[in-house]
């Protein structure tokens, strides 16, 4: 099922939690939806789902307008952060919930539904759990149920609001792992809301950034990684060192000093300059653009992670170099930006 | 394949629960409400005046305001003790006697008049030494004052009983190291964090008191301007199809009730501002 | 209201406890008090019920006016509750699950008889229905008889049970959310299937608790009812209403049997409140770990 999303606007009274936001998601795909808390990407989950309303735009799937139907009419699965499991029922009833609730033109008799429930039940791996409580269940067990439910009524579209958001470290790891091995049994169109990109990274075929009701980019992880669009997704994903920068005549300049790297068409007047930490090359004093003293080095494995003070001002950035060069405090290095991106200072 | 309607819950049922409390609340307290108001402004300011001030009525509300006031003043001090005791202390009935605490409140208002009657008169059990002394409680405003305070015993205890048991243990014991003996610690500490509690019981029990009726009438001598309570005025009134007279105290029941506990939730949020709860 | 004790923080309570004497006296004091003024006047109740010897309390009960009185009184508190039910669930759902405005201005208008005295809860309907009432002389002139007949009875006592099962409800389904009921639309069921199959089944220690102080305020009303039944004998007096007849005729013993009816029942309704406060504390379910 494709998914098309059109100028969608949404209002709380002044503030506007999405602003004009325009998406494809392709049949069978999966999609995250990354952002920091207020972006907006809950709510347009929620409204893809039928649980909230936009104030404009349109919403389609498969080319039919789905803002005509109510949520228990979009066939839509929603896996909800807190899991939402029905307390007083269990497992397996929560599972067989939206199989029961079918009119009765459609729905299966009880084999049926029994049936559809032990094979949800076994692809979650947790047939051993149906006659438990969800009070009865750990954190990661409750999410996979959820899931068990939300897959139960054949869902054309499948949607996850922050699914691994409440566990532990380990659980959460093992539960991403768990759901893109799903996903590519499964292949039902899914979107995910996430505020880690780790996460998104690691699981999503295309990675949609979103900051304060707005798309700052789309793409596969490793576009959205190597080639940010935008100072926030460049902030955002990845650790980035940030420095303000002037550009005048294709010159930057650094606190009034001009450093000797190339403009790369960057419009004049204030600017940031965004360099991943592992793409800033150490050399001996006065072999870069930048120059600074080491003041703090921590290493781990093949990195070493070194705190250095730039010289001339009070900037102090955090670097990672390869450990053949060792660092010690109180070295003189100099700073050479391999890769970095240009982007104009917003407010 | 416009825009989607503008406001739409997630929920169903909005508009159809709303509709139906809103009409089952118009029906049931509004337009019975709305009669009384409109009761009330049939009358002219001076015929208004008339009723209220009439000596008997001025009486009425004297003595039901006046017990009500000093029997949950009784309650106050009481019930702090009785919830005290219940909290902090342990004896034997302890739970027991928690449990009764509610009696008053669960217990019909008919039950517990003729029950208060039958213990406070000449012959009762309570009564009959009473009498010994000299004091006469039922048919007296002594006994509507009795009555007033066995109807107001669960209000400060239970107001008061959950504030006390979620008191900070490390507040006493700073006191305590601080070198302040126990009645001070419990004077200027803990007493004062009660305070805003204490004061919605008192509200409450005042509340109570001023409108009781049944478990009030039996033990009161009923004597017009003497032990004559102003719900029981209302009623013969009512009884006389004097509707325009009851309307009117009833009205000044209502306003003066509002206005003390206007009053004592103001005088709670300056005691919370002087004494933050912790 | 258990203070933590063990013999490690006896050193504890003893900077936080008063000395001996001074105990002993509040709690003489707490005890004596509430002896005097809740024991006592319920001991009454059955003393004086039986204190002709058990054959006179049954044949004062079953004296047809006695009867009819506990008849009426279960009728008017079965309808009054039924209604104040529907009600209740139907209000609690509107305002726990859904967001708008002035919604504590409703809540207030719901709890406006808890405040008002019974009397005056009477005294409305006389306004309406009575003889002299805005709609006395219509309902006369129809032969429909509101006041001093059952359903000015129902009707007050409706006013005066108003709020009990929807204040009991309100706060147990907005702590609840809506997730619950958000699962269950985008799984396709209907309003009415997600509110008996999700929300009822969590709210029923709730409605049970509602429905036992309602029932409990409506058998035992006496003021409002007063006023608006005509105290005729065998027809319009509920139980609360016969009691005081009885006492006021000197006979006590009668008096008394039905009033100890009418206690027996404000001790259940203690017994099974204390029961469902568990319930509603410790969530609804055990925990399995």
């Amino acid at each position: 099922m494709a998914i098309e999303v059109k100028n969608i606007v949404k209002r709380f009274g002044a503030f506007a939690a999405l602003d004009h936001v325009d998406l494809k998601v392709a049949d069978g795909e999966l999609v995250a939806l990354l952002g920091p808390s207020g972006s907006g990407k809950t709510t347009l989950l929620r409204i893809i789902a039928g649980l909230d309303w936009p104030d404009a735009g349109e919403l389609s799937f498969d080319g039919e307008n789905a803002l005509a139907r109510g949520a228990s009419e979009r066939h839509v699965g929603f896996v909800f952060q807190h899991y939402a499991l029905f307390r007083h029922m269990t497992v397996f009833e929560n599972v067989a919930f939206g199989l029961r609730v079918q009119p009765r033109a459609v729905r299966k008799d009880e084999a049926g539904i029994r049936a559809r429930v032990r094979e949800l039940l076994d692809l979650v791996q947790l047939d051993w759990l149906s006659d438990r409580y969800p009070s009865q269940l750990s954190g990661g067990q409750r999410q996979r149920i959820a899931l068990a439910r939300a897959l139960a009524i054949e869902p054309r579209i499948l949607l996850l609001d922050e699914p691994f958001g409440a566990l532990d470290a380990k659980v959460r790891k093992e539960l991403r792992q768990w759901l893109r091995s799903l996903h590519s049994e499964i292949h039902v169109t899914s979107i995910f809301v996430t505020h880690d990109q780790e996460e998104a990274l690691e699981v999503a075929n295309r990675v949609v950034v979103m900051d304060k009701g707005r798309i700052e980019q789309i793409g596969t992880p490793g576009e959205v990684y190597d080639n940010p669009a935008t100072a926030f997704v460049h902030g955002f994903i990845g650790e980035s060192i940030v420095l303000p920068v002037d550009i005048s005549d294709g010159c930057v300049r650094l606190g009034g000093k001009a450093l000797n790297i190339a403009a790369e068409g960057a419009a004049s007047g204030a600017s940031k300059l965004f360099v991943r930490r592992h793409d800033m090359q150490v050399g001996p004093a006065g072999s870069g653009a930048l120059e600074g003293a080491v003041r703090h080095v921590r290493s781990f494995g093949p990195i070493q992670r070194a705190e250095i003070a730039l010289s001339g001002g009070k900037t102090v950035i955090e670097i990672d170099a390869p450990r053949e060069r060792e660092l010690r405090p109180g070295d003189i290095v100099g700073l050479q930006p391999r890769r970095y991106r240009i982007f104009a200072a917003r407010e | 394949m416009s825009a989607a309607a503008a406001r739409r819950s997630t929920l169903p049922g909005f508009g159809l629960t709303m509709g139906l409390t809103l009409t089952w609340l118009s029906v049931i307290i509004l337009i019975p409400l709305a009669g009384l108001f409109l009761k009330t402004s049939e009358l002219s300011l001076d015929q208004f005046w008339g009723i209220v001030t009439s000596r008997r009525t001025l009486n009425a509300l004297r003595i039901s305001f006046g017990l009500a006031f000093a029997a949950a003043a009784v309650n106050l001090v009481m019930g702090t003790i009785i919830v005290w005791a219940l909290v902090r202390y342990r004896f034997p009935g302890r739970r027991l006697f928690d449990a009764i605490v509610d009696i008053p409140f669960a217990l019909p208002t008919a039950v517990a008049g003729i029950a208060l009657t039958s213990l406070f008169a000449q012959k009762g059990w309570l009564g009959a030494p009473l009498a010994e002394l000299g004091i006469k409680v039922a048919f007296t405003p002594v006994g509507i004052f009795v009555a007033m305070i066995f109807i107001g015993i669960p209000f400060v205890v239970r107001t008061v009983q959950p504030v006390l048991i979620d008191l900070d243990v490390e507040i006493e014991e700073a006191a305590a190291s601080l070198g302040a003996n126990r009645w001070h610690t419990v004077s200027k500490v803990i007493l004062p964090s009660l305070i805003p509690a204490l004061l919605t019981g008192f509200a409450l029990a005042f509340a109570r008191a001023v409108g009781e009726y049944g478990s009030v009438i039996f033990i009161a001598g009923n004597l017009p301007n003497v032990s004559e309570i102003a719900p029981l005025l209302i009623v013969i009134r009512l009884s006389e199809f004097r509707y325009a007279d009851a309307t009117a105290i009833a009205i000044v029941m209502l306003v003066a009730s509002f206005l003390i506990i206007f009053a004592v939730n103001r005088l709670q949020r300056w005691a919370q501002v002087r004494i933050p709860a912790h | 209201m258990n203070l933590p004790q063990s013999s490690l923080s006896s050193a504890r309570d003893d900077l936080r406890t008063e000395p001996r004497a001074i105990r002993l006296v509040i709690i003489a004091i707490a005890v004596i008090f509430l002896t005097v003024f809740v024991v006592l006047p319920l001991v009454v109740v059955f003393a004086q019920a039986f204190s002709r010897g058990i054959g006179a309390y049954f044949s004062a009960l079953s004296d047809p006016e006695a009867r009819a009185a506990i008849k009426l009184t279960l009728g008017v508190a079965a309808i009054s509750v039924g209604l104040n039910l529907a009600f209740g669930l139907v209000a609690a759902w509107a305002i726990a699950k859904f967001d708008f405005r002035g919604k504590t201005f409703l809540i207030s208008l719901i709890d406006l008889p808890f405040s008002v005295s019974p009397v005056i809860s009477g005294l409305v309907f006389v306004l309406l229905f009575g003889a002299q009432g805005y709609w006395g002389p219509w309902l006369q002139s129809h032969n429909v008889h509101v006041l001093f007949a059952m359903p000015g009875i129902v009707l007050a006592t409706i006013f005066v049970t108003f709020p009990f099962v929807a204040r009991a409800l309100i706060p147990l389904m907005q702590e609840q959310g809506t997730q619950e009921e958000e699962a269950a639309i985008s799984l396709g069921a209907s309003g009415l299937q997600t509110f008996f199959r999700v929300t009822l089944p969590n709210i029923k220690w709730g409605v049970l608790y509602g429905v036992l102080l309602c029932n409990a305020r409506a058998m035992g009303e006496f003021g409002a009812v007063s006023v608006v039944s005509g105290h005729i004998r065998g027809e319009t007096n509920t139980m609360p209403l016969l009691v005081e007849i009885l006492y006021n005729e000197y006979q006590f013993v009668s008096s008394f049997a039905v009033a100890s009816l009418l206690a027996m029942l404000a001790l259940i309704t203690l017994v099974a409140k204390t029961i469902l406060e568990r319930h509603l504390d410790e969530g609804q379910f055990p925990r399995g770990d």
